[in-house]
């Protein structure tokens, strides 16, 4: 419809009025034919954007992965190599075509990776103490994530440039922002780690040392404290990995040995973690529910089952909500502040669920660096 | 790091800055015939080379603003971390920022007012959110 118009007036003739004819043709052939190809570059040039970005986090969480090491350490060689060794390190999750016992091979499979981390840990850092030991691996585990998602992003960059498919390209675009959410909250973590803040995650260790504050505790395996806290008018065992070093310790373990020197005696278990919080909802909401709510690759949850179906005890959950972000990042204010609530809520929970001089568990799930006991 | 097999490249193709620039130079061929319609009376062939020049006009100005090279930004700004030490007996605070080798609970040192032993009661940081 447009084109007679602008060639009329300028008359037929006329170059200019030819050229823009030319052109215009040209757009709609140019875009008819290539406009998938234009499309893919366009999504190639976002996805560069980001990965760009992930270099950078890598290359930060290396950076401060060796700092800390030369600092805390006080290594007579360069841990350079060592480290870039040590983001280099993979675990391969065990055969799971037959499912009967696939709990213990992980299991053992966690405990082979923690040995061999806290191995190279003292290899890195001789002068290093436990806690500043703990620290250094849970940086060393952050550098090996980011660079996990450097690494994933760039082949499948370099993957669709090769093959120049758009399906390839399109379901890396797909997934980037939600790549780029979980690697922008490893990189806010980095800080915390090195300096041994206490993160987000570390709500219910948090709440676990509120409670056995001016109690005598004792160790538990495996990495754990117990505190036997009057509480309510019952007997509260209250457990918690040991800290302040970066440690979740195996709670399962340290539950099931609770119940079992109790001989199952325990009226109520509850269980206080940070869980993941929708969007729309704000970090620091308390939630309470039922079951072992503790997250890692489900080792603990299913002792902890195993053992309160043995013995019928109930299982009571409180959740702190906090987003992937604010759980591996320094504790914000919301979420400290939200361990009060969470004790109130739990001595509601105590006196609800139990009766007194009733014997009970209360466990602090979480990562407890920077929080001490 | 020797595992450098290859960089993202942040350069523009010169073929697609041409294009750009050629769309540009046409877009404002068609805005100054535009002009010239109207001057003559001729507002319907005016109108059309207006609405041909502009759309081009913008479209190349806004391809030419994305090719910048954006300069790198992580996005990601430091928030403060504050140490909080009290005092259990007399409730006296010292808020300070964070300090490495703290932990909650750590035992600090004595109470400046009645001499009791303080202890690191919080460890936080305080977000901006943004409205």
């Amino acid at each position: 419809m447009l084109i007679p118009q602008v060639n009329q007036p300028l008359g037929g003739g006329d170059i200019i009025g030819w050229i823009l004819q030319i052109a215009w043709l040209l757009f709609f052939v140019v875009f008819m034919f290539y406009g998938q190809r234009i499309q893919l570059y366009v999504m190639i040039r976002e996805i560069e954007g980001s990965l760009n970005k992930l270099k950078l986090f890598r290359d930060e969480g290396r950076k401060n992965a060796i700092q800390t090491i030369k600092e805390l350490g006080k290594p007579e060689t360069d841990p350079t190599a060592r480290v870039d060794q040590f983001i280099e390190y993979f675990a391969y999750p065990p055969q799971s075509m037959d499912p009967a016992g696939i709990v213990w091979k992980v299991e053992h499979l966690l405990d082979v990776m923690d040995e061999r981390f806290k191995d190279e840990v003292k290899m890195m850092a001789p002068a290093a103490d436990i806690a500043q030991t703990r620290n250094i691996e849970l940086t060393l585990e952050v550098a090996l994530d980011l660079n996990y998602f450097y690494k994933f992003v760039r082949h499948f960059y370099i993957l669709g440039k090769k093959t120049l498919s758009l399906y390839v390209i399109m379901q890396l675009q797909m997934v980037l922002p939600l790549l780029m959410r979980m690697a922008e909250a490893y990189r806010s973590a980095l800080k915390a780690v090195t300096f041994g803040q206490p993160i987000g995650d570390g709500a219910g260790a948090l709440v676990a040392a509120k409670l056995m504050q001016g109690h005598e505790k004792r160790k538990i395996p495996k990495d754990c404290v117990v505190a036997t806290v009057p509480f309510e008018g019952r007997t509260a065992y209250v457990v918690k990995a040991e800290g302040p070093g970066g440690n979740v310790g195996k709670p399962g373990d340290a539950i099931k040995q609770i119940i079992e020197e109790n001989e199952g005696k325990i009226a109520n278990i509850i269980m206080i973690d940070a869980g993941e919080k929708y969007e729309g909802e704000e970090p620091g909401e308390v939630a309470e529910g039922i079951g072992a709510i503790i997250g890692g690759p489900g080792v603990d949850q299913f002792k902890i089952e195993e053992t309160t179906l043995k013995y019928k005890i109930p299982v009571n959950a409180v959740k702190i909500k906090e987003d992937v972000g604010d759980s591996i990042s320094t504790m914000r204010k919301e979420i400290f502040d939200a361990v009060n609530v969470a004790i109130e809520r739990i001595k509601r929970v105590v006196r609800e669920r139990s009766r007194e001089g009733d014997a009970i568990i209360i466990a602090g799930i979480g990562n407890t660096i920077g929080i001490g006991q | 790091m020797s595992n450098e097999v290859e960089k993202p490249s942040k350069r523009i193709s010169y073929l697609f800055l041409a294009i750009i620039l050629i769309t540009l130079a046409l877009s404002t061929v068609a805005l100054y015939l535009a002009l010239t319609e109207y001057d003559a009376g001729s507002i319907g062939s005016g109108n059309s080379l207006l609405l041909i020049g502009g759309s081009g006009f913008v479209l190349s100005l806004y391809m030419l603003y994305q090719t910048r090279r954006k300069t790198m930004r992580l996005g990601i700004k430091e928030q403060p971390v504050i140490t909080t030490i009290l005092c259990q007996k007399c409730g006296f605070k010292n808020v300070r920022d964070f300090q490495r080798g703290d932990y909650v609970f750590k035992e600090a040192e004595p109470c400046p007012k009645c001499n009791e032993k303080m202890s690191v009661a919080s460890i936080y940081r305080e977000v901006e959110e943004k409205h």
